[in-house]
């Protein structure tokens, strides 16, 4: 299965609607700016990644990437 | 796989009753206010019911197995079997069962006893019951849920803020050519320590130390006969085992999750309970919710969310449930079940029922 970031994109901007701008996120931004990965917010982006994707990511996962593109290759790293 | 399927045995009807104190998450001081209204907004607990000091699970169920066989009509020397099951018994021993028979004025001929479960109780105990009633031995049964898990610490925001208390009685009745009960059954001890009460038991009796107040991280002040609650690790095991579970489950009865009419789920929380919704592409009438008012109350989740919140489909025509139970033990299991206007009076509130009818004391 191949991914596209820019689905990735949209749906972090649909889960966090109330801290993402739509349209300012690039894949080279960086997570912790786009989200604070508070602990409520790093589970909230698992549970998306769960359901969008069927992915596990967990926290030292999330801990590793620091931009958008690094969870995006997270996840189609796991996929495949 | 533990899997059964039991003939015979009908649910006849459900009831539920809560505490008349209400406590709201807003008012919660012990945290900031922007981690009070995040709070709110993943875990979904507005507010919650929490018994007095005092009122134990045993009393919310009297009240609620006391109302539900007056309105059933049935009479009290005909009921042969009674389980109760929680995580919040009257004591180490006896069975809080046998005191409920003598409290509710059952015959010296019932069989009555414990399990010890929490969100699973619901489906561990329509599996026993069930199986305990299929071959006519036992003719009425009831099967009382619940628990007061409000006594932990008020300091610790891990699980102060979720937990409300509730009893539940759910009635059987043994009859032929009724559909069928399913049942499948799951097990994984590997994660026992997830959500635990360290000590009191008999492993690690109580001791002065285990009354000690300890800072086990962040907002988390409490001592160790309080419930110790993992979030992330029972977060984790909810999202890779329920969804399989249910799959499976549909699967081995031959049907499909889009013919069941309502999943019923246990309240956990509402980040764990939409995840699981959106992964089985449900939509959100079919997978009703009671987290945001009368919090995660652990084994009175499922029927206390009938009860509150399907009570008019339940009493007024047929409709077919999937009831799935997930948490404490690691322990989750799954029943199929058919409700054909069952008997199912509105949540019971303990004080009124008390100042009603009263409650009777042993």
């Amino acid at each position: 299965m191949s991914l596209n970031i820019d689905d990735f994109i949209k749906h972090l901007e649909e889960e966090f609607e109330d801290d993402i701008q739509p349209g300012t996120l690039k894949p080279d931004t960086v997570l912790e700016k786009a989200i604070a990965l508070t602990s409520v917010n790093a589970l909230i982006l698992i549970s998306m990644i769960k359901v969008e994707y069927d992915v596990e990511v967990n926290a030292n996962d999330l801990n590793k990437c620091k931009t958008i593109n690094d969870l995006f290759n997270v996840i189609n790293k796991k996929l495949n | 796989m533990a899997f059964t399927t039991t003939n015979n045995v009908k649910i006849s009807g459900i009831s539920a009753c809560v505490p008349k104190n209400v406590v709201y998450n807003k008012d919660y001081k012990w945290i900031s206010k922007k981690e009070r209204n995040n709070l709110i907004k993943v875990v979904g607990v507005e507010k919650k019911h929490t018994s007095p000091k005092g009122v134990i699970t045993s009393d919310l169920c009297y009240v609620a197995a006391n109302g539900l066989i007056r309105e059933l009509g049935w009479d009290r020397s005909e009921i042969d079997l009674l389980i109760f099951i929680s995580q919040s018994r009257d004591y180490l021993l006896p069975a809080t069962a046998c005191i409920l028979q003598e409290r509710l004025n059952l015959s010296h001929n019932t069989a009555a006893f414990d399990v010890s479960m929490g969100c699973s109780a619901y489906n561990y105990g329509i599996s026993v019951i069930a199986g305990m009633m299929a071959n006519g031995g036992f003719r009425k049964g009831l099967m009382l849920t619940g628990d007061v898990s409000s006594l932990g610490s008020y300091r610790d925001k891990s699980t102060y803020p979720i937990f409300g208390d509730a009893g539940t009685a759910t009635a059987f009745e043994y009859k032929k050519d009724v559909p069928p009960i399913f049942s499948s059954l799951q097990t994984d001890g590997k994660g026992y320590k997830a959500i635990i009460i360290p000590e009191g038991g008999f492993r690690n009796p109580p001791s002065k130390k285990t009354f000690e107040y300890k800072s086990y991280g962040k907002g988390m002040i409490r001592h160790r006969a309080h419930v110790d609650l993992n979030g992330i690790d029972v977060f984790n095991f909810s999202l890779r085992e329920v969804v399989p579970h249910i799959k499976n489950f549909m699967k081995e009865i031959e049907s499909s999750i889009f013919d069941i009419d309502y999943l019923v789920l246990h309240q956990a929380n509402k980040l764990i309970n939409e995840t699981i919704r959106k992964m089985l592409r449900l939509e959100k009438e079919k997978v009703p919710s009671t987290m945001k008012e009368y919090g995660n109350t652990s084994s009175a989740s499922i029927p206390l969310t009938i009860v509150s919140e399907l009570n008019k489909e339940v009493t007024t025509k047929k409709s077919s449930f999937l009831l799935t139970g997930f948490g404490v033990g690691l322990s989750w299991g799954s029943n199929k079940v058919e409700l054909d206007k069952i008997i199912c009076p509105k949540v019971y509130i303990y004080e009124d029922y008390k100042e009603k009818y009263g409650v009777k004391q042993i």
